[in-house]
């Protein structure tokens, strides 16, 4: 893609190398993987369980470090930046956790955990003006502006959520990646995010990832989807188009596996051939 | 409609911990003989309460304050710890939501699985361990042996929920009560355990309360639903005229809340919040009046 803000090309990720002087390879995670997304594109990342698509959002975050590969954004190739160089694109790359009340400091206000940041990357001049970027952020992610002296455990989860939401889109960031933010909610709160954070990509043009065992919260969000096997991609597309016609045996047994909320009889009985694999 | 098994009659509880806040409130079920019956619902709703009632293992802070739960002709809420502890595990099983948890981890399989066959099914050593391997069979375990020999963490998730649903169809229980079983689980896996479930159901006549917060799941398992919401029944009926045709505006609001891939902009309706207003304005005539019997 000629306008992708972040793409990754050829990313192999391998963990423990070396370990526990047992020798031999260490385990691959993820064998030469590529991905773009575009500008104001959201992007869903599916897969089962050890598929690599949570280690896939991690490097491109470079929150670890490839073994081969390489990640570029907005031009510029930061597959190996250090710490320090690393640092201002912190801002500008953002994500938002599966569990907001263990990425939610419990002994901060949201107040605190708001504006730290805030100041952090000098986007307000003091602490006054960082305090009337927190009141608008509450606004629009839907929090009463109180919210700004509750702890965290004192929050619905929803409400951590959208905490967790405002959190990462107070710094204006290009790119936000979220990885599996609505699996612990009601199908209620869950479409209260999810509508939330479709308005605030498309408002402020912003790139997502999106990262989730849920085919069904993927479509009703993203633009494109990545479906994710054993470390590797098994199918790319538009969701119009992966979803009406995949062209993987396995992308159509995860959709078939999908119950829907009607009744068919027949659907328990039908099986396929690769099912009896997966346990 | 076949016999009864299970009758839940104006089950009520309380909170004792919250100023003995409503958590059942008057909830009336009835499961047949042979029948799947889901109980679905948000978070908080009493899913997981009414479970524990049939159970006997209501936690501490929860009080049941009124109504019955029929099986097989007793009140269990009127039977000593002894004679329900008869019950449990052979008449009435449970497959537990988190299968990692559900296991002593410093037991082999072998060793958690034959206890119940011996206790309830008066077993001897040999005679368990040859039933536990064949009921690993029924569900489809390939390599018994190696299963039996394991401990819970060298088993994936998938295959520990396989072992708890074996483990608990094993004793031929009469009711099997499954709380979120395959919440845990992969799409695919998840699948298996469903259709895993309904054929020991079919086979043994066992009656099922299938506990979820999911839609899809109940609609391809349960014969009849109750949605609940606040500790409340507020539709009852079979699945095809709950799912098809609801006729509460709670149930309707669920639905289209509900994400599916067959639908791009679905999931993102939340509740509106004049339906919630209209539930809580119903929830609060109904603590009046309940309170109002109480005291009259």
């Amino acid at each position: 893609m000629a306008d992708a803000l972040l793409a990754a090309r050829g990313l192999v990720v391998s963990y423990g190398a070396g370990r526990l002087g047992r020798g031999g390879s260490a385990p691959v995670i993820l064998h030469g993987v590529d991905i773009a997304i575009g500008k104001g594109e959201t992007v869903g990342i599916v897969g089962e369980s050890g598929c690599g698509k949570t280690t896939l959002g991690r490097a491109l975050l470079g929150l670890v470090t490839p073994s081969a590969g390489t990640v570029v954004f907005d031009g510029r190739n930061i597959t190996a930046l250090d710490e320090r160089a690393r640092r201002p694109l912190r801002r500008r790359m953002q994500m938002i956790f599966q569990d907001p009340m263990s990425s939610l400091n419990p002994r901060r206000t949201i107040g605190q955990i708001l504006t730290e940041p805030i100041l952090l990357h000098g986007l307000a001049a003091n602490r006054t003006a960082a305090i009337s970027l927190v009141y608008g952020v509450l606004d629009r992610v839907g929090l009463l502006r109180h919210t700004i002296e509750r702890y965290s455990f004192e929050l619905s989860g929803g409400q951590r959520q959208r905490v967790g939401i405002a959190r990462a889109v107070v710094l204006r960031p290009d790119f936000v990646l979220a990885d599996e933010i609505v699996s612990g909610l009601d199908v209620s709160t869950q479409a209260q995010v999810l509508r939330l954070l479709k308005e605030l990509t498309s408002e402020m043009h912003l790139a997502l990832a999106f990262i989730s065992h849920d085919l069904s919260v993927i479509r009703s969000i993203c633009h494109r989807v990545v479906v994710m096997r054993d470390g590797g991609i098994v199918e790319q597309g538009s969701c119009g188009d992966v979803f009406s016609a995949p062209q993987s045996a396995y992308t159509r047994m995860l959709i078939d596996a999908i119950p829907l909320p009607t009744v068919d009889s027949g659907w328990l009985g039908r099986s396929t051939a690769e099912t009896a694999t997966t346990i | 409609m076949s016999a009864l098994r299970l009758a839940i009659e104006a089950l009520s509880a309380i909170s004792l911990r919250d100023g003995n806040r409503p958590i059942l409130r008057r909830v009336s079920l009835a499961i047949a003989v042979g029948e799947v019956h889901g109980v679905v619902g948000e978070s908080g709703a009493g899913k997981s309460t009414i479970a524990k009632a049939i159970l006997g293992i209501i936690p501490s802070q929860v009080r049941v304050a009124g109504g019955r739960i029929t099986f097989e002709g007793r009140d269990l809420l009127a039977l000593s710890t002894n004679e329900l502890r008869g019950i449990l595990g052979r008449d009435i099983a449970l497959v537990p939501q988190d299968p990692s948890t559900a296991f002593n981890p410093s037991r082999r399989i072998d060793a958690q699985m034959t206890d119940g066959l011996r206790l309830k099914r008066g077993f001897s050593a040999k005679e368990a361990r040859m039933r536990a391997r064949a009921l690993l069979e029924e569900v489809q375990i390939r390599d018994p042996e190696r299963v039996l020999n394991s401990y819970p963490h060298q088993l994936s998730g998938g295959m520990r929920q396989r072992v708890l649903i074996a483990a608990a169809f094993g004793l031929e229980p009469k009711l099997v009560i499954a709380d979120e079983p395959t919440t845990a689980l992969d799409v695919t896996v998840q699948k298996q355990i469903l259709r895993l479930i309904r054929a020991l159901q079919e086979r043994h006549g066992t009656s099922v309360l299938f506990v979820s917060h999911d839609l899809g799941v109940v609609a391809k398992i349960c014969d009849r639903l109750s949605v609940l919401y606040m500790g409340k029944v507020v539709e009852q009926g079979s699945t095809a005229d709950v799912l098809a045709a609801p006729s509460n505006a709670y149930t309707k609001a669920l639905l289209a809340a509900n994400p599916r891939y067959d639908r791009p902009d679905s999931g993102l309706e939340p509740t509106p919040p004049e339906v919630i207003a209209a539930l809580r304005a119903e929830i609060a005539a109904f603590d009046r009046g309940a309170r109002q019997a109480e005291h009259g």
